[in-house]
């Protein structure tokens, strides 16, 4: 009697294919490069803002102001929701779970919580915008 | 009490070292009670249909974690698994990710020994302790941790992990669930010790939150969670030794 074990081939492509829940991480993982882009976005704002010219300003906005850019945020920003602050809110209680006396504090506290300092912060930031 | 027959199709995946050079897929009809798990469909097969069928068992009641195979694609106790949860058509193999031994029996040595890599013990500073020490917990300091004694060793989520698939040096959902198990444990001193290892290349931070392995988990162990804690306590551990600030909990 020989052992000889068999080791099932992964995929280095395709190994995500394999069920629904892998799918829906690798969609997760994709938004890297909404990451790198809005960085990226965000230092080209900065270098127009540090020319210190009103005028490179103006157009850096106009630039901003036509139908498919307004689409790209858009559809980024749902992305975003959608593969990043929903669940990993969701996931936030498991991270930093809070323990009261003999019990775990109620998951939805958490989730709560992180929703009031989002919403918090987001006021801020629009308050300093002058949206608000 | 229900006694309604269904004819079920397993297709089982074989392996045979001695003869096969690849698995294959064999299938059987097997006459389901609606109240038998998968367990029982596979016992049948092998008392009645084909004693060569090579699996393993133990308990029949979710605590000897022996039964762990793919069902379906999905990591499954399949003492836990219904028939009458599944359609007319079902697909067994061994677990996903763990060479086969034979038929639906997997190699299990590297967890094994991963398990053991985690230093999944008390540890004392005081070590041996003194005589008639009592080190003592109160229910509060147990509940921090209780849940994560419930793993039963399935590795179904070792299956379900595809960073363990992809990298099988990583220490994966079970062994780092049971050093976090460890380091929660009022009673341990090694918590330290431990992280230096466990936040180190191949350990927590491999993990990429997928959270395959707490959908899986037959006892809502919840790996990915405890994964995550260790990845906060690694940080701060990590800090900590930067500013030069030693000791332990308790
Ligand atoms: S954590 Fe859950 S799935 Fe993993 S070995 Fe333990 S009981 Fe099984
Ligand atoms: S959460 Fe981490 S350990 Fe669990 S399946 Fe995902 S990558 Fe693997
Ligand atoms: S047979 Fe023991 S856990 Fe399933």
């Amino acid at each position: 009697m020989s052992r000889r074990p068999y080791i099932r081939p992964v995929s280095k492509t395709t190994w995500y294919m394999r069920n629904k829940r892998y799918k829906v991480y690798v969609l997760r993982e994709l938004s890297s490069f909404l990451v790198a882009f809005y960085t990226f976005f965000t230092i080209c704002a900065l270098a127009i803002l540090a020319t210190d010219s009103a005028e490179k300003w103006d157009s850096f906005l106009a630039s901003q102001q036509n139908t498919g850019m307004v689409v790209f945020h858009a559809v980024a920003l749902l992305y975003f929701l959608f593969f990043q602050t929903f669940p990993w809110f969701k996931l936030a209680p498991k991270a930093m779970p809070v323990q009261v006396g003999e019990n775990k504090l109620p998951d939805s506290f958490i989730i709560i919580g992180h929703y009031v300092a989002w919403v918090i912060v987001s006021a801020f930031i629009f308050w300093l915008a002058g949206v608000i | 009490m229900s006694t309604r027959i269904r004819d079920m199709e397993l297709e089982i995946m074989r392996y045979d070292p001695e003869k096969d050079e690849a698995p294959w897929f064999q299938s059987y009809t097997v006459p389901c009670n609606e109240d038998w798990v998968i367990l029982d469909a596979i016992n049948y097969v092998k008392d009645n249909l084909d004693t060569t069928l090579a699996f393993r068992w133990s308990c029949h009641m979710m605590v000897c974690g022996s039964c762990g195979m793919m069902v379906n694609g999905e990591p499954s106790l399949t003492c836990k698994t219904f028939v009458r949860d599944l359609p007319d058509k079902v697909r067994i193999e061994p677990l996903e990710n763990f060479p086969i031994e034979r038929d639906l029996v997997v190699v299990l040595d590297d967890v094994m020994q991963k398990l053991h890599q985690v230093q999944p013990y008390i540890m004392r500073k005081d070590d041996p302790p003194a005589e008639d020490v009592e080190y003592n917990q109160t229910r509060g300091q147990l509940m921090k941790f209780k849940q994560l004694t419930m793993c039963i060793n399935c590795m179904c989520c070792y299956a379900a992990c595809p960073q363990y698939a992809l990298n099988k040096d990583f220490i994966g959902p079970a062994a780092l669930t049971l050093a976090h198990r460890y380091n929660l444990d009022n009673r341990d001193q090694g918590k330290s010790d431990r992280l230096n290892i466990l936040a180190d290349h191949d350990g927590v931070w491999d993990c990429s939150f997928v959270g395959a392995c707490s959908e899986v988990c037959p006892k809502h162990v919840d790996p990915a969670a405890a994964i995550q804690q260790m990845k906060v306590d690694g940080a701060v551990e990590f800090w900590k030794q930067k500013m030069g600030i030693v000791g332990d909990k308790s």
